[in-house]
């Protein structure tokens, strides 16, 4: 009945850095306003899945994709595709925070004014929904000129974030977003992405299990390029189907 | 092998202690000098006396035209290095392929390598009587072409360490810029060249010092007239010049007018040195810390 869509899926997904075989006949469909966790040891892939969502791997010398992305049914690698307006759709958020060395306001708003939006009240309002919804406002608000680099690193994270909800994006991808924290910035990582999913299609990538099981709906298992599992967390996280996967989330190699 | 170290240790000091002799030797001749120049001349004619003629029968020791002339033609020539060197930064940091960006690094370099003499007379036979079609009221002699071509001769400079100091701009903040949805260009000029800015505006005091310090180009194309003007398409004379003209040999020795090349030299000296440690300050000062 209220059957949710499916928001990215990937057909026969197959990538290449050169002779390397990084990506193995990948078929995987996410839902919409869900938070997939994309697990699995180092080396097996999940980045360069994450980035083949917003074509971050483009620049890549003698990277190539064989297969189809697709972003609500529609497939992301055709020509006439534009890059820059793919990634206002899909935003990302890094392992390492990395905002510009500008100001917390000009980070916040840079998306928007790359867009040609100049008008100070729109970039004001749009940096302060941002900034509230990322769950940063009320630490910032009094120095939003103040350089972005003085900030901790969970604030840059969530700086970070900001910057990616400020041009309103449908899918949120994120790379190990709280491996660079502390415990405290990780917790509150973790609440915001509770949060978000109501209104965003969350991809996270991460190498902590036990953050993997608090914070997604479905989990995915890569190992050597190849997608071994995927399945709603709490199952995959009871009952594994199969061995591989049970080995690596009991902590037996990883 | 105890003394062998030592004898080492030693050789290194000393071609450390001679370079800094040398340094310290070439301020003194320039101090003492210029001491027994302004024995003669005030400081005050020095600096606001409009003329400079002190090899004609009237002499006038003002420094002012020659700094003029100084001053314009390295304006004109960061005028041309500064968005043709930034442009070329830009593109083989953001556009150009690593083998192109192996292959256009070293070739710039190579106008660097080019004798400045050679420049000059390009200026003087090329580019002024191409110039002199567009304008019709340029001399044979100006700042113009000079500054033109001094402005070819220092793209390298600029281009090159742009791009070092573009490529030293951490990956994760260009990745930032497009995760955003920027265009190659918003990257490059919204994030990477503010990024790298300090280290931009190194590369341009370095080459204004450079300019500056030019001399056989401007001998050549831009005329030996001192005048103090900011018309580019008259003949002028830059301090570097001055110094040449009376170094031929024509002046006696201990004279006053021989002495006018030392007050010229502390002049130059003066301004690079300045320069030198402008690009110094800002490199330690707004170097960005990312890490």
């Amino acid at each position: 009945m209220s059957k949710k869509q499916n928001k990215l899926e990937a057909l026969n997904l197959d990538a290449y850095y050169g002779d390397f075989h990084a990506l193995k006949g990948i078929n995987i469909a996410m839902e919409e306003k869900a938070v997939t966790a994309f697990i699995g040891p180092s080396g097996c892939g999940k980045s360069t899945f994450l980035r083949t969502f917003n074509r971050m791997n483009d620049y890549i010398d003698g990277f190539r994709v064989e297969g189809q992305i697709l972003l609500d049914g529609k497939d992301i690698y055709q020509k006439e595709v534009r890059v820059d307006e793919l990634r206002k759709e899909v935003g990302m958020v890094f392992q390492k925070p990395n905002p510009f060395p500008k100001s917390i306001f000009e980070n916040v708003v840079y998306g928007l004014k790359i867009q040609g939006i100049k008008k100070k009240s729109v970039l004001e309002e749009a940096a302060e929904q941002s900034l509230r919804n990322a769950a940063l406002w009320e630490e910032v608000k009094d120095k939003l000129d103040k350089s972005a680099l003085a900030l901790s690193g969970g604030q840059q994270q969530r700086l970070c974030i900001a910057r990616a909800l400020a041009i309103s994006p449908s899918v949120l991808l994120m790379d190990e977003p709280a491996s660079a924290l502390d415990p405290i910035s990780t917790a509150k990582i973790e609440e915001l992405i509770y949060e978000l999913k109501n209104d965003y299609t969350i991809v996270i990538v991460t190498h902590n299990m036990q953050q993997a099981g608090r914070v997604s709906d479905y989990t995915a298992f890569f190992y050597m390029g190849e997608l071994v599992e995927f399945n709603k967390t709490k199952t995959m996280f009871t009952s594994p189907k199969d061995e591989r996967t049970q080995n690596y989330i009991t902590g037996r190699f990883g | 092998m105890k003394v062998s170290e030592k004898i080492i240790e030693g050789l290194l000091w000393l071609s450390a202690a001679i370079t800094i002799l040398v340094t310290v030797g070439i301020i003194w001749v320039l101090l003492s000098e210029s001491i027994s120049f302004f024995q003669e001349v005030s400081l005050v004619e020095f600096l606001t006396e409009k003329e400079w003629t002190p090899l004609f029968a009237d002499k006038k020791f003002g420094i002012m035209p020659l700094v003029a002339g100084t001053l314009l033609t390295t304006f004109v020539a960061i005028a041309v290095a500064l968005p043709i060197g930034l442009t070329i930064a830009v593109y083989l940091n953001e556009y150009a392929h690593a083998r192109m960006k192996q292959v256009v690094k070293p070739l710039l370099e190579v106008l660097a390598t080019i004798p400045t003499v050679v420049y000059g007379f390009f200026a003087l036979t090329v580019v002024t009587p191409f110039l002199q079609q567009l304008i019709p009221n340029l001399a044979g002699f100006n700042a113009l072409s000079a500054g033109i071509v001094m402005g070819i001769m220092i793209i390298p400079m600029i281009s090159s360490l742009s791009e070092d100091a573009i490529s030293a701009v951490p990956r994760s903040l260009r990745e930032a810029a497009y995760g955003m949805g920027s265009t190659r260009l918003q990257t490059s000029f919204g994030v990477m060249v503010p990024a790298a800015s300090s280290g931009i505006v190194v590369s341009v005091i370095l080459a204004i010092s450079r300019a500056v310090g030019e001399t056989m180009i401007v001998a050549i194309a831009a005329g030996q007239q001192p005048r103090l003007t900011l018309n580019p398409l008259v003949p002028i004379e830059t301090i570097t010049t001055y110094i040449v003209q009376v170094s031929m040999g024509d002046v006696p020795q201990g004279s006053l007018e021989y002495k006018t090349i030392f007050a010229a030299g502390i002049t130059l000296f003066v301004f690079t040195f300045a320069l030198n440690n402008l690009s110094f300050w800002i490199k330690k000062k707004y170097q960005e810390k990312y890490d």
